[in-house]
């Protein structure tokens, strides 16, 4: 590693400087420790260091003299101090003389790792020397997105070219058309692709729900809070968030949506500290937003603000001639993680799959194929492997009265959908307990 | 081999065990501990201390056994930090993670055991990784990648990423 980061901690205490050694390893820095000045002077004389930790009170010399010393040595050296509650003004006169920052012990680990991570990006922007060469791996590839249809082949181009800018995105289609991977698909072919997709599924979720996942909290902003928590935003910092079904929340959030949007600030809910984010956004919808917009339970303002780039995706249906390539894949990637030799599908198998409407699309076929793997024999697939006649979901009609069962079933699936098959949101939402649902599902042969 | 031990861990080892055998394909032992794990305790921070408590597995471990991987529910500290969720040796033999600060209940909020479950396998991976010598990823959703925030471990997923398992398997 020829850009390994160094790092030395000076603390006259073995057990701290063991422990803060142990815990910085696996960064990957080279890790050194000294117990005193004379040490920590020996060791920067001997090699170099990019940071150092140093412990303000040890005895023989102070942390502020030993600052000095190191930096007569390295005047580029990065110096973290640490520092109890009761030596803080140490701390500030530290800083002064050129201290990078100051920990007080005991420090939380996000705030020190976050530290140190600034510390060696600046260091990193400092020397330019060092080019800042793209790497081209790729950590998620588009072939991920399987299919040949001119559709999905004109979508792949258009994920391609979003991806590449940092513009806002809506992604449009139905439910089960595969708009979360649409989403990770431009994420992770952008220049943001080292640094989170943080997913916010508003279908799921009541507004105020949404609210706190988004901006944190502080401490205390509500009874049980006992501890601050990130929100979402926070989390996505230099990443990206991915609103799903965008068009579920309400007029409140929708209007500090739009704030956010405009000013990339915000405040924890119960607090008054400024936050400020730098995330991309892609949403999705399964709704035609339009329509909620001039129905007016849709902000227009939010709508053009998300809907700066617009990806429609096509229905399992309109690419129909995806579906064998789709097969096979699903087959294969089951039948790989389940452990079952499988090489495809019966030819009239083939056949029927191709002519059901699939109204749950690629992810309700993908559903039928893995069950299909776990109660078939390979290496074919046959039709007695599919269990339910896939289109059971008739169209629903209002006015009908219908037997209590079937509106249970109906019910269940419509938590199922929402909450895009996670059974422990469905459980929450249908307030239920997860065996339930699951005996459901399998009572009533249900699609998640 | 890789050996669990239950240092006051109230809730059920099995699902650990189960899922620990899949992933690295080993047979996983479990065992209740047998110090005495108050000699860890700071009485101030009423936490227990992980790095001496990492230590004192190094010198009791069984020579049979590869990799022990410490279960707990006790509040883990190492001075400097205020907690750790847990704490390994780089290619080490021992490790350790707590549940404590992956329940839900501690942030106020309602409890989730299926959650709580799924926490303690990434982090457990995450440690047991440690001593097979990996480091930190930045793939955001390899398992290897450092959470210093209980929400942060729910963004990454229990596997590792492509580069990391090649890099196990070399190990
Ligand atoms: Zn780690
Ligand atoms: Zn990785």
């Amino acid at each position: 590693m020829p850009d390994q980061v160094s790092m030395l901690i000076v603390d006259d205490e073995t057990s701290v400087r063991e422990s803060l050694m142990h815990w910085f390893m696996p960064e990957g820095y080279r890790v050194e420790t000294a117990g005193g000045a004379a040490e920590a002077l020996d060791k920067l004389r001997d090699s170099s260091f990019d940071i150092v930790l140093l412990d303000v009170k040890m005895p023989g010399m102070d942390g502020i003299e030993l600052q000095k010393r190191l930096r007569e040595i390295d005047g580029q050296l990065t110096i973290i101090i640490m520092t109890a509650y009761a030596t803080v003004d140490t701390a500030i006169q530290a800083l002064k003389q050129g201290a990078y920052d100051y920990i007080t012990k005991p420090v939380d680990p996000d705030d020190l790792s976050r530290l140190v991570r600034n510390a060696i990006e600046q260091r990193r922007l400092i020397r330019e020397n060092l080019s800042l060469k793209e790497e081209i791996s790729s950590l998620i590839s588009v072939d991920e997105i399987v299919g040949e249809s001119p559709r999905i082949q004109e979508m792949l181009k258009v994920i391609q070219t979003v991806a590449q800018t940092d513009v806002t995105a809506m992604i449009q289609g139905a439910s089960g058309t595969g708009k979360e991977l649409v989403a990770r698909a431009i994420h992770f072919n952008s220049k943001r692709k080292y640094f989170p997709l943080i997913t916010i599924n508003c279908g799921a979720m009541t507004d105020t729900l949404v609210e706190s996942e988004l901006f944190g909290h502080e401490r205390g902003a509500f009874t049980g809070a006992q501890y601050r928590r990130k929100g979402k935003l926070e989390l996505a910092h230099k990443g990206a968030i991915f609103f799903d079904e965008i068009g579920n929340i309400g007029s409140k959030t929708q209007m500090d949506l739009l704030r956010v949007i405009e000013t990339k600030r915000f405040t924890r809910l119960g607090g008054n500290q400024v936050v400020e984010a730098d995330f991309r956004i892609i949403s999705a919808t399964n709704r035609n937003l339009e329509e909620a917009v001039k129905e007016g339970s849709f902000r227009e303002d939010l709508y053009y603000r998300l809907n700066v780039f617009n990806i429609q995706l096509p229905t399992l249906k309109e690419r129909a001639s995806d579906i064998p390539l789709l097969v096979n894949h699903f087959v294969r990637k089951f039948g790989t993680a389940m452990n079952k030799p499988f090489t495809g599908v019966a030819p009239h198998t083939m056949e029927w799959l191709k002519q059901q409407p699939w109204p749950g699309n690629v992810r309700e076929l993908q559903n039928a194929i893995e069950r299909a793997v776990v109660v078939g024999k390979p290496p074919l697939i046959s039709m007695d492997d599919l269990p339910c006649p896939v289109n059971w979901r008739s169209s629903l009609e209002a006015e009908e009265v219908l037997p209590l069962a079937e509106v249970e079933k109906r019910h269940i699936q419509l938590a199922l959908d929402r909450t895009r098959g996670n059974v422990s949101l469905a459980a929450q939402l249908l307030e239920v307990d997860r065996a339930t649902v699951y005996n459901k599902i399998k009572k009533y042969c249900l699609s998640y | 081999m890789i050996l669990l031990l239950t240092i006051d861990f109230a809730g059920e080892i099995k699902p650990l065990s189960d899922q620990l055998e899949a992933r690295f394909r080993t047979e996983v032992a479990v065992s209740p501990c047998e110090f005495d794990c108050r000699a860890f305790l700071d009485q101030q921070r009423n936490q227990y201390n992980s790095s001496a408590m990492v230590k004192r597995l190094e010198q009791d471990r069984p020579l049979s056994v590869c990799k022990v991987l410490a279960v707990t529910g006790l509040d883990l500290f190492i001075p400097v930090l205020t907690f750790v969720f847990g704490e390994a040796r780089l290619n080490g033999q021992c490790a350790i993670v707590s549940s404590y600060r992956l329940d839900n209940r501690f942030y106020g909020l309602a409890q989730n055991p299926a959650l709580l479950q799924e926490r303690l396998l990434k982090e457990a991976v995450h440690e047991l990784g440690h001593t097979f010598g990996l480091f930190h990823c930045h793939n955001p959703e390899c398992v290897m990648r450092s959470s210093t925030y209980v929400e942060e471990i729910d963004y990454k997923s229990s596997r590792l990423c492509g580069q990391c398992s090649d890099r196990l398997v070399k190990c």
